[in-house]
C-alpha cells in the first residue's frame, strides 16, 4: 500500500501537463522552483537551527550571474549555469564565515544585512545590473537540444531538477552528517564534547544550502526570462521563511507545502482581493495559532488522532 | 612535586579562572596517572564543575596549562580534545531528548569516526554503528529501551545514557560530573558497579557528593574549596586529614 501512496502522486505530477492548462502548468513550475528554494532554506532553519533572513541572496545572485553572462557577455547557457552555481556557492561560503561568527538573533541580523547589501548593489549599480529596470529579454537554455519554451517542457525540466534536489536533500538530512547537524542544533556543547566540530558542520550546511539556493535561482531566471532587484529583497527571503515555518520546518514535506501555499495565495487571492498580502498574513497567523509546528506535522498529528 | 609529562594522563598546572570579579578557580594543579581513579570533592561553589569545564575545553582558563598525556591542550577546542581521548558527562543531563537511546549512543560513536562527515549515505546504512550502540546500551542495562526516545525514559535511566554516550567513545580520560546525582539506592548501586567495571585503560576523574558510594570507587581524592586544592593524595590519607573534616565533613 505504501508504494502506491508514493507512485500515484508521482505519476500525477509527471502527467500534469496532459490534463491541466498552461496557467496551471506554469503555476506548478513556479511552485517547484519555490520548493527547491524553501527546501534549501529549511536545511538552515529546520535542521540546523540557523534562522536566516537573507536566503534570497543566493537565488538572486545566481539569477543575476546567469542573466549577465548570457545576455551581456555572450556565454552559453551551460557555462553560465556552471559559473553562476559555482559563484553563488563560493559566495555562500564567504557569507557563512561572516554570519557564523554569531548564532541566533545575531546570525539572523548578519544574514539580513548581507542580503541588503546585495539588494542595494542590484538597485544602485545600474551600469551592471540595469538597476530598477532589471534585465529583460533573457532566454531559456536548450538542454540536449530540447526547447524549454513551452509551459509543459519547462515544467518537466523543473520537475527533474526539483526531484533531484528533493532526493539529495533528503539523503543529506538522513545521513551521518545530517545527524551531526541536528545534534549541533539541539546540543552544540555536547556535540563538541563528543568530537564533532560544530562550526564546520554549520558552515558546510550553510554553503550547501547556498548551492541549492543558487540552483533555484537559475530555474527562477529561466522561468521568468527576466530578473529584477526585488528577487534579492528581504521580502523575498521572508516569504520563503514564512513558507518553511508554515509548512513545517525541520520536515521534508513542510517547505514544499509552504512554498505551494504562498504561491497559490499569491496567484489566486490576488485575483479577488487587492490586499492579498493581508490575507497571506491572516492565513499564517491562523496556521501558527492552530498548528504551531506547521501544516505537515500538524496534519500528521490530526491523522494519527483520527486513526486511533 | 613537579610532574614530568609522559607519566601523567592529565595534568592541570596552576589553572586560574575568574568570571568578572568572582574567582572560581584560584590556582589549581592536578596530576593524574594513567588508569587512576580520582575523586574530586568539595562543597558547593568550590569550583569543581568549572575545573571540569576547563579540562574539557568548554571554558578557557585565564592562565595556566592543561596537558593530556604530556601534550599541552590548553588551546585545543573541545572537539579536538575528544579526538585526543577525553570524554565527559554532564551534571545537568545533556541528551538529545527527541531521539532514541540508540541514536544518542550512535552519536557518541559517530563523533570519533570519519564517517560523521558522510553526506550521501543514510545513517541507517551503517549497521555496525547500530550493533555497537546496542552492545553499549546492553552493558548499561538499557537495551530494552533502545528504541524509546530519551524524553520517555526515567531520570535514573537518563543518567545511564549519559554514561553510555561517554563510554561509547572508549576514552583514555573520562570526566564524570556527579554521575550519581538524583539516583535511587538501587540505581546508585547499578551505576556504581558500572563505573567500577570501566577498564583500566581509561583514567576516571569523578566529581561526586555521595561520599559513601564514591569513596569506594576512588583511589585518590582531591579536596577543593574556594577554587583551591586543599588536600590531595591517597584516599585514606585525605579522609583522615583534619582539613577534610573541617571543610567537607563539617566535623
Amino acid at each position: 500500500m505504501k508504494w502506491i501512496a508514493a507512485i500515484v502522486p508521482g505519476v500525477l505530477l509527471v502527467l500534469l501537463p496532459a490534463f491541466a492548462g498552461d496557467f496551471y502548468v506554469n503555476l506548478a513550475s513556479q511552485i517547484l522552483i519555490a520548493s527547491i528554494f524553501a527546501l534549501s532554506l529549511n536545511l538552515l532553519v529546520g535542521y540546523g537551527g540557523m534562522t536566516s533572513l537573507g536566503h534570497a541572496s543566493y537565488l538572486g545572485v545566481a539569477a543575476y550571474i546567469s542573466a549577465l553572462l548570457t545576455s551581456r557577455y555572450g556565454f552559453g547557457h551551460g557555462q553560465a549555469a556552471l559559473l553562476s552555481i559555482a559563484g553563488t556557492t563560493a559566495m555562500a561560503g564567504c557569507f557563512g564565515v561572516i554570519a557564523l561568527r554569531a548564532t541566533g538573533l545575531g546570525f539572523l541580523m548578519i544574514t539580513l544585512a548581507l542580503s541588503q547589501v546585495l539588494w542595494g548593489l542590484a538597485y544602485r549599480m545600474s551600469g551592471v545590473t540595469n538597476g530598477d529596470n532589471g534585465i529583460a529579454g533573457l532566454t531559456r537554455p536548450m538542454p540536449f537540444g530540447i526547447s524549454l519554451d513551452s509551459a509543459a517542457s519547462f515544467y518537466w525540466f523543473a520537475l527533474v531538477v526539483a526531484s533531484i534536489a528533493f532526493l539529495m536533500m533528503t539523503v543529506f538530512v538522513s545521513s551521518s552528517f545530517g545527524s551531526s547537524l541536528k545534534g549541533v542544533r539541539d546540543q552544540p556543547r555536547r556535540m563538541a564534547a563528543l568530537g564533532f566540530n560544530p562550526w564546520m558542520i554549520r558552515w558546510i550546511t550553510f554553503t550547501y544550502a547556498g548551492f541549492w539556493g543558487g540552483v533555484s535561482g537559475l530555474l527562477y531566471v529561466y522561468y521568468n526570462k527576466y530578473i529584477h532587484p526585488t528577487s534579492l529583497s528581504t521580502t523575498s527571503s521572508a516569504e520563503a521563511l514564512l513558507g518553511v515555518i508554515a509548512g513545517g520546518s525541520g520536515t521534508l514535506g513542510g517547505p514544499v507545502v509552504g512554498a505551494a501555499l504562498v504561491l497559490l495565495l499569491k496567484n489566486y487571492a490576488s485575483a479577488y482581493i487587492e490586499r492579498w498580502n493581508m490575507l497571506l498574513g491572516l492565513v499564517f497567523l491562523f496556521i501558527v495559532l492552530v498548528m504551531p509546528t506547521g501544516i505537515v506535522p500538524g496534519l500528521g498529528k490530526l491523522l494519527r488522532r483520527g486513526t486511533r | 612535586m613537579t610532574p614530568t609529562p609522559p607519566d601523567y594522563a592529565l595534568e592541570a598546572i596552576d589553572l586560574k579562572k575568574a568570571f568578572g570579579g568572582l574567582v572560581v578557580t584560584q590556582s589549581v594543579s592536578l596530576a593524574i596517572r594513567p588508569g587512576e581513579r580520582r575523586l574530586i570533592i568539595g562543597p558547593n561553589g568550590a569550583g569543581k564543575t568549572t575545573l571540569f569545564n576547563q579540562i574539557s575545553g568548554d571554558m578557557r582558563p585565564n592562565s595556566g596549562q592543561i596537558k593530556l598525556f604530556g601534550t599541552d591542550v590548553t588551546r585545543f577546542a573541545p572537539y579536538q580534545r575528544a579526538h585526543f581521548g577525553l570524554s565527559r558527562t554532564y551534571q545537568i543531563i545533556t541528551l538529545f531528548t527527541g531521539d532514541t537511546l540508540e541514536h544518542n549512543v550512535t552519536l557518541g560513536l559517530l563523533g570519533l569516526r570519519p564517517s560523521r562527515w558522510q553526506m550521501w549515505r543514510p545513517l541507517s546504512f551503517y549497521g555496525d554503528l547500530a550493533t555497537e550502540a546496542c552492545r553499549i546500551l546492553d552493558a548499561v542495562g538499557l537495551l530494552h529501551l533502545a528504541a524509546y526516545p530519551v524524553s520517555e525514559i526515567a531520570y535514573g535511566e537518563k543518567r545511564r545514557v549519559e554514561l553510555a554516550m561517554a563510554l561509547a567513545q572508549k576514552p583514555r580520560v573520562l570526566l564524570l560530573d556527579e554521575p550519581l546525582a538524583g539516583l535511587s539506592n538501587s540505581e546508585r548501586s547499578q551505576v556504581k558497579s558500572l563505573i567500577a567495571s570501566i577498564p583500566r585503560e581509561t583514567t576516571v576523574i569523578m566529581i561526586e557528593h555521595d561520599m559513601d558510594t564514591a569513596l569506594d570507587l576512588a583511589e585518590t581524592v582531591t579536596l577543593l574549596n574556594y577554587g583551591r586544592v586543599i588536600v590531595d593524595g591517597e584516599r585514606d590519607a585525605v579522609i583522615a586529614d583534619e582539613r577534610t573534616r573541617e571543610v567537607y565533613l563539617g566535623v
